[in-house]
């Protein structure tokens, strides 16, 4: 499904990421984990095509199409979801109002029929209830004066209405209780399906004991330098980052 | 009630008092500004001696005064004496015949709008049925109204039918030489509303300048009058969303707004006049004076605003709080785009006791265009217990326009509450990455954005107008982002 090849990009002049090898199919979870400044984040942005970032070499396919062809939001039509790190405040703009946007443009950019509004409030109904979203948040503008718990759910709830082919959920566990963890691993479970891939970026392990990954791999450098089985995560929670340092470049 | 015959005698004798020349036959002054232009205007309205003595005393006032440079515009100066102050409505043979001849570029937007074709007609100034239909409309509703006891006609209706109520309220909440603009206005106002409603009439529709037929074509000096009595209620819709273009470069209009005890006024308005090309060629200077007078006890005035339109704005709806518990109250967006200049707010004078204003202000600044908001509060010493909250939000699109901020506080009595906000923020392109990254496209997350950020005054317009203000603002930003 996604085909991520010798992937150079830089960001104002820096280079960083540097020569990343990725390959992800269907109805699989694969990790990417690192230290600060390995290029996790910027890997997310790349794929969801953030304009600063620029991709000097290497290729990025999604089901055999260039992503590098495609701007941000035919990106999106194509089924790439990225959760964000660090979710944007939109005053003024009720959360619902805002998704039923999203799923039309998606709709229609697919030449499928665009939902009326009582469609789309079952839908969005029957999905918060999937991922245990309380509905208040919904008549709320988009994560206007959310906690940063009800922000990283709001990205799973709106993962759980758009219903991408491929969801990048980029350190979605960052400044997230026990509790407010489990709810959100609990909604990507309820998501994980055999046509759906998720790539999830994180530095710990912590949200791997929720979400079991299928592969893990170890992103240092801007280079993939380790991959594995779930195992791998546990490892690195014992030896630290520091341990793989010079170690083998996979790729 | 005045004779036919004396009415041609005033006439006879203003001709002879001033010199008049000018044939009364023809439809357009000569270009110009003087006491025997506005002998013609007067005599040309059938106005009564009174009528004509107001105007030429704000003429004469208007002629001492200097036009005003402190707000934040910049254009080229008018030369008062190149304009034409009458001109008759065009007839129907100069209209055009359809929405053939009819500049394309303007029913695009028509269309862009959703406005439906008969009305599309209406306002490009076509002279076919439409005109018809809508004649019969306001005949309805006039019938309707004048059952309650409401009066809304024309201005000039007003002076000929109403003349005690006109002489009683105009220029008690505007002076006639109050300012630059408004004394020149005075001096030759063309025509506009007029509206009265009795003790303890609650309106029961929304008075909008559409349902009076004669409201198009009023001209460049529109004047309006609104009276609230005892008790009453009245909603007012002023202009159309769609884009009114106009020969005339210059507009000073006068609103009044009277409210006496336990009375409330909500006045909307959607300006969208010409505001020029890309380059600031041509538009619409628009130099208005509304102020409302919150004169009795309890009373309320609440003024809305969505400007969009002309390339250069200089406007403060206003509120005199003078009844004791009077309530002023001031909702705006203002949007400059391209070269469009705007240098609006409000200005709140509270003289009563407990009386309370609230000022919500959002500037939209897009392209080059430069926004500023201008408002006034002043508690003056008799006001105990005053409060206001005034916020002022900017936005800004790109990195060629501006936004500016000039609140004036003036406190006299202590017991005064003040609560000032404001901010600016610019559209991010973290906000717009991240629509995009949900499938939304640049243009659409730009307009919903702008949309958010302007939720608490479209909420105060009433509900249509408040779709139609929506769609406009996305047309008025069209092509304002990459």
């Amino acid at each position: 499904m996604l085909r991520v090849s010798d992937l150079h990009a830089r960001v104002e002049e820096q280079e960083i990421l540097r020569g990343v090898n990725l390959e992800v199919k269907a109805g699989e979870v694969h990790a990417v984990m690192g230290p600060n400044g390995s290029g996790k984040s910027t890997l997310a942005q790349v794929l969801a095509g953030r304009e600063d970032y620029e991709v000097t070499a290497g290729s990025l396919e999604l089901d055999g199409e260039d992503l590098q062809e495609m701007a941000p939001e035919e990106r999106a039509h194509a089924g790439l979801f990225l959760a964000f790190q660090y979710p944007v405040e939109i005053p003024g703009v009720g959360n619902s109002y805002f998704l039923k946007a999203a799923v039309n443009a998606t709709r229609k950019a697919r030449g499928e029929q665009e939902l009326d509004a009582m469609d789309f409030l079952q839908l969005l109904r029957e999905r918060a209830k999937l991922v245990d979203v309380d509905e208040a948040l919904l008549r709320r503008p988009v994560n206007e004066g959310f906690s940063g718990g009800e922000k990283k759910r709001n990205e799973i709830l709106q993962m759980a209405v758009l219903e991408p082919r491929l969801a990048v959920l980029d350190e979605t566990d960052s400044g997230l209780d026990i509790d407010a963890l489990k709810t959100v691993a609990a909604g990507v479970n309820a998501l994980r399906n055999e046509d759906r891939a998720f790539v999830v970026i994180t530095h710990y392990q912590r949200l791997l004991n929720y979400i079991v990954p299928d592969h893990v791999h170890v992103l240092l450098d801007g280079r993939i330098v380790r991959s594995g089985g779930s195992g791998l995560a546990h490892e690195l929670e014992a030896k630290g980052y520091a341990g793989f340092n010079g170690g083998p470049a996979a790729a | 009630m005045a004779t036919a015959a004396d009415t041609i005698e005033a006439l006879a004798q203003r001709d002879y008092e001033y010199g008049f020349v000018t044939d009364v036959e023809q439809d357009t002054a000569p270009p110009g500004l003087s006491e025997e232009i506005i002998a013609f205007i007067s005599a040309k309205k059938n106005e009564p001696q009174w009528m004509l003595d107001w105007r030429l005393d704000a003429y004469r006032g208007w002629l001492k005064m200097v036009e005003p440079e402190w707000a934040n515009v910049r254009y080229e100066p008018v030369d008062y004496q190149s304009i034409c102050y009458y001109a008759a409505p065009k007839s129907d043979d100069d209209r055009p015949k359809s929405l053939d001849e009819i500049d394309p570029e303007i029913l695009a937007t028509y269309e862009k709008l959703g406005i439906p074709l008969k009305e599309q007609e209406m306002l490009a100034g076509v002279a076919v049925d439409a005109v018809f239909d809508s004649v019969s409309v306001a005949t309805t509703f006039r019938e309707k109204l004048s059952e309650l006891g409401v009066i809304f006609c024309s201005f000039s209706e007003a002076v000929q039918d109403h003349p005690e109520l006109v002489r009683k309220y105009l220029g008690t909440v505007v002076p006639r030489r109050d300012n630059f603009f408004a004394a020149l206005n005075s001096a030759v106002f063309s025509d506009g509303s007029f509206v009265y409603i009795p003790k303890g009439v609650r309106c029961p529709m929304e008075l909008s300048t559409y349902f009076r037929i004669n409201a198009m074509n009023t001209g460049q000096f529109e004047r309006t009058l609104i009276i609230a009595d005892e008790g009453s209620y009245v909603s007012y819709l002023e202009g159309c969303t769609a884009p009114m273009r106009d020969e005339n470069q210059l507009h000073a209009a006068v609103v009044e707004l009277v409210a006496h005890e336990d009375a409330r006024i909500k006045y909307s308005t959607v300006q969208n006049w010409y505001p020029g090309d890309k380059e600031g060629v041509g538009g619409i200077y628009n130099f208005v004076t509304k102020r409302g007078l919150c004169e009795g006890r309890r009373s309320k005035i609440s003024w809305t605003q969505v400007e969009t339109g002309s390339a250069v704005t200089w406007k403060y709806p206003s509120c005199i709080l003078k009844g004791d518990d009077s309530v002023g109250e001031f909702y705006s967006v203002a949007v400059s785009n391209n070269r469009q200049q705007a240098d609006t707010g409000t200005k709140m004078i509270h003289v009563g006791k407990r009386t309370s204003s609230t000022i919500v202000s959002k500037g939209i600044s897009a392209g080059e265009g430069q926004n500023t908001y201008r408002g006034s509060v002043r508690i003056l010493r008799s006001a105990e217990d005053a409060r206001n909250f005034s916020q002022c939000d900017s936005m800004l699109i790109g990195d060629r326009c501006g936004a500016h901020t000039f609140p004036y506080i003036d406190v006299a009595n202590p017991s005064a509450q003040m609560e000032h906000e404001a901010s600016t923020s610019k559209i991010g392109e973290d906000q717009i990455f991240y629509c995009n990254q949900r499938g939304i496209e640049t243009e659409d997350a730009v307009s919903m954005i702008v949309n958010g950020f302007c939720k608490e005054v479209f909420r105060e317009l009433p509900m249509e107008f408040a779709v139609e203000a929506q769609k406009l603002l996305e047309v008025s930003l069209e092509g304002s982002v990459g």
